[in-house]
C-alpha cells in the first residue's frame, strides 16, 4: 500500500500534475473536510430548531440574514449547518460500502478469474443477478425487515457494489493468470493463495483505485435516493437525501429547502467523477508503459 | 552416472470439445545427474507439456495426466500430494521460461521477486535474505547488483532480465532445471553469453539441465544427450554426437537436412513436406508415416516399437535398418 502511495504521489507531483482537475480536486478535499470536521465547524447546531425563524431564504433575497447565509427550513435550521454537517453520512456510507463492496467483491473476482471453471460460473452469473437486482428495491426490502438505518444501507450498497467489482477484477485476472511470472510463481512453489493476493493483486491495484473513485459519486446518489424515498437514513439527523426529500413539500414557497442540498449530491458526486477518469488516464499510460517493459 | 530423473511411460492428455489431445503419448527418457539433455522438436510437438507434467502444472481442468511414472531421484511425483510438490518446485526442479520479459512480475522490483523464493524455501530473513540475493545476481555476473536489486523489471534489458529469472530458478539450488526454450527471444549475441553463463553454473553446482529447444545449433552446444520428440512422442534418443553424425529416424534426418550449413552454398534449404499431423486426430500407426520418404504399409497402421540400435541410441522406426 505504500508502494501504491508512492506511485499515486509520483502521478500526482510530477508527471501529469499540469492537469489534474483543479476544481474537482478542491471539491472533493472540501467534502472530506467536512466531513471530518463539519459539524463542530458549523455556524448552529445541525438539529437546533428556532421556529420563529422558519423559512428564510438565502441572503441574497429579499428577507434573508447573513446569519442564515443559505436560509433556514420548515423547522427553523439553519440550512448551511445542516449541509456541512449533511457531508459526513455520505461520507461514511461511501467509505463502508465501497470498502464492503470493493473488498468482498475484489476476493470473489480474484478467485473467480484464478480458478475459472465451475466456481467462476457460479460467482459470475451470481454477479449478473445481482446486478439485475433493482438497488432501490433491494434497500426497500431491507428498511421494511430491518428497519432503515445507516447500517442497513451500508449492507445493501455493499450487496449490489460487490457485483460490479467482482467482474471487472475478474477480466484484469482473467489477463494475468496466463502470463508467465504467474506460470513461474507456481513452478517456485507457491500455494494458490499466495498467487492470487502476492502475485496478482499488485497488478491490479491501480484498476480497483481508479474504479472506487469512481463509484464514490454513485454510493452518494445512491445513497441520497435512499433516503429520498425513506429507506435511509432515518430523520432527523441532518443527510442530504432526506432534506431533498423533506423540502420537496415546500418547493413552491421555500425552493432553498430541498436545492441546497441536491446542488450538494450533484456537484459532490460530478467531482469525484471527474477526479476519477483523471485517474484513470494519468494511471493507465503508466501501467501500460510498466507491463510492457520499457 | 546415476539417473536424477526417469520418466516411463508418461502420457498427458487434454480432453477437449474437439476431442482428446494427445499432446504427450507415451514418452519415456532418463536424465543422469549433472548432463544436459536436450529435448528437440517443432512447435506443438509436446516438449512443453512433458515439462509442465514433470512439474505436475499441466493446466487443468483441460490437461490431465493419464498414465506413466516420472521418478525423481526414484520417487515418482505423480504419487505426491500437492503439499508435496509445491516442496518440490522450486526446491528440487525449478524451469526458465521463454520470454524474459513476462517472466518477471512488473510490480515488484527484482530485489522483491528473488528474495520471496529464498523466504518460501530457505525460510532466510533480514540482512542474510538480501545478502543472499546479491550473491544470486553476481553469480549470474550481473553488475552492480545492489542497484539492480531496487530496480523495477522494466528498467533491465532482455538479456539481464532473463539472467535474473535464471538467478530466482537458481536460488534454491535446485537439483534439475528445466529451460523450455531460455533464448529463443534473445539476440544472436545475448543467446551465445547466456548459454555460455548456464554452462559454467552447470559446472560450479553440477546441476542438471532439460533442454527444451528447437533449435539444432543449441543442442550441438550445450547438450550430451538428446531426444527428438514428433506429434506427442520420442522417435529417437542418442547422445548427441551419435545423433549428428547417424540420425537414424527418418524425422530426425529430415531435420538435419533442413539445417544450413557453412560449407555448402544451396539455393533452397530441403524441407519436410506437409504438416504435423493435429494431436486430437492421429493418423494409426506411425504419426510421421504421412510426411515419411520410406513409409510403408504397415507404417500406416502399426506403430513401430522402440529399438536399441546402439548403445544409447534408441529409434522407434520399422525401417531404420534400409537407412542405416
Amino acid at each position: 500500500m505504500v508502494r501504491l502511495w508512492l506511485h499515486l504521489k509520483q502521478v500526482l507531483l510530477k508527471e501529469r500534475f499540469s492537469r489534474f482537475p483543479i476544481l474537482p480536486g478542491g471539491i472533493v478535499f472540501i467534502f472530506i473536510f467536512l466531513a471530518i470536521f463539519g459539524e463542530s465547524l458549523a455556524p448552529y447546531l445541525p438539529n437546533e430548531m428556532n421556529l420563529r425563524e422558519r423559512f428564510l431564504p438565502p441572503f441574497w433575497q429579499e428577507g434573508g440574514t447573513m446569519g442564515h447565509p443559505l436560509g433556514t427550513d420548515m423547522l427553523g435550521r439553519d440550512m448551511l449547518s445542516r449541509i456541512m454537517a449533511g457531508a459526513r453520512v455520505s461520507f461514511i456510507v461511501a467509505v463502508l460500502a465501497l470498502t464492503l463492496g470493493g473488498l468482498t467483491g475484489t476476493v470473489l473476482g480474484i478467485i473467480s478469474g484464478y480458478y475459472g471453471g465451475k466456481v467462476d460460473a457460479i460467482l459470475m452469473r451470481s454477479a449478473d443477478a445481482t446486478l439485475a437486482f433493482p438497488i432501490i428495491l433491494l434497500a426497500m426490502l431491507l428498511a421494511i425487515i430491518l428497519g432503515p438505518s445507516l447500517q442497513n444501507v451500508v449492507i445493501s450498497l455493499g450487496l449490489v457494489l460487490w457485483a460490479r467489482y467482482a467482474r471487472v477484477i475478474r477480466g484484469e485476472v482473467l489477463g494475468f493468470k496466463e502470463r508467465d511470472f504467474i506460470a513461474l510463481a507456481r513452478v517456485a512453489g507457491s500455494s494458490d493463495f499466495r498467487i492470487m493476493f502476492r502475485h496478482l493483486f499488485p497488478n491490479i491495484r491501480s484498476t480497483l483505485v481508479v474504479l472506487l473513485t469512481l463509484q464514490v459519486g454513485w454510493v452518494i446518489i445512491v445513497e441520497a435516493s435512499l433516503s429520498f424515498v425513506g429507506a435511509g437514513i432515518p430523520g432527523p439527523d441532518p443527510v442530504w437525501g432526506s432534506m431533498i426529500s423533506k423540502g420537496r413539500d415546500y418547493v413552491t414557497m421555500a425552493w432553498w429547502i430541498p436545492f441546497f442540498p441536491g446542488v450538494a449530491v450533484s456537484v459532490v458526486c460530478l467531482s469525484f467523477n471527474t477526479l476519477g477518469d483523471w485517474l484513470r488516464e494519468a494511471l493507465d499510460p503508466k501501467l501500460r508503459q510498466v507491463i510492457g517493459g520499457g | 552416472m546415476s539417473a536424477l530423473l526417469e520418466v516411463n511411460g508418461l502420457r498427458t492428455y487434454f480432453f477437449t470439445r474437439w476431442g482428446t489431445v494427445k499432446a504427450v503419448d507415451g514418452v519415456s527418457f532418463s536424465v543422469n545427474e549433472g548432463e544436459t539433455f536436450g529435448l528437440v522438436g517443432e512447435s506443438g510437438c509436446g516438449k512443453s507439456i512433458t515439462c509442465l507434467s514433470i512439474l505436475r502444472l499441466v493446466p487443468a481442468p483441460a490437461g490431465r495426466i493419464i498414465g506413466g511414472e516420472i521418478l525423481l531421484e526414484g520417487e515418482d511425483l505423480l504419487k505426491k500430494s500437492e503439499k508435496e510438490m509445491r516442496k518440490i518446485r522450486g526446491r528440487k526442479i525449478s524451469m526458465i521460461l521463454q520470454d524474459p520479459t513476462a517472466s518477471l512480475n512488473p510490480v515488484f522490483t527484482i530485489g522483491d521477486q528473488i528474495t520471496e523464493v529464498i523466504k518460501i524455501h530457505r525460510g532466510l530473513k533480514g540482512r542474510s535474505l538480501w545478502q543472499s540475493a546479491k550473491e544470486m545476481l553476481e553469480m549470474v555476473r550481473i553488475p552492480s547488483p545492489d542497484i539492480r536489486l531496487r530496480n523495477w523489471p522494466h528498467e533491465l534489458s532482455g538479456g539481464m532480465r532473463q539472467r535474473v529469472v535464471g538467478a530466482i530458478a537458481l536460488s534454491c539450488e535446485p537439483a534439475l532445471l528445466i529451460a523450455d526454450e531460455p533464448t529463443t527471444s534473445l539476440d544472436a549475441t545475448i543467446q551465445v553469453q547466456f548459454l555460455r553463463l548456464l554452462r559454467e553454473l552447470q559446472q560450479q553446482t553440477g546441476l542438471t539441465l532439460i533442454f527444451v529447444t528447437h533449435d539444432f545449433g543449441i543442442v550441438a552446444r550445450m547438450c550430451q544427450r538428446a531426444a527428438v520428440m514428433y506429434a506427442g512422442k520420442i522417435v529417437e534418443t542418442a547422445n548427441v554426437r551419435e545423433l549428428f553424425n547417424h540420425p537414424a529416424h527418418p524425422y530426425t534426418q529430415a531435420l538435419m537436412k533442413s539445417l544450413p550449413k557453412v560449407e555448402e552454398k544451396v539455393e533452397r534449404l530441403a524441407s519436410i513436406e506437409g504438416q504435423p499431423p493435429p494431436l486430437h486426430n492421429l493418423p494409426p500407426g506411425c504419426t510421421f508415416a504421412p510426411r515419411c520418404y520410406y513409409a510403408k504399409e504397415r507404417c500406416r497402421s502399426e506403430y513401430p516399437p522402440t529399438v536399441e540400435i546402439e548403445k544409447g541410441h534408441a529409434v522407434s522406426c520399422w525401417n531404420f535398418n534400409e537407412f542405416q
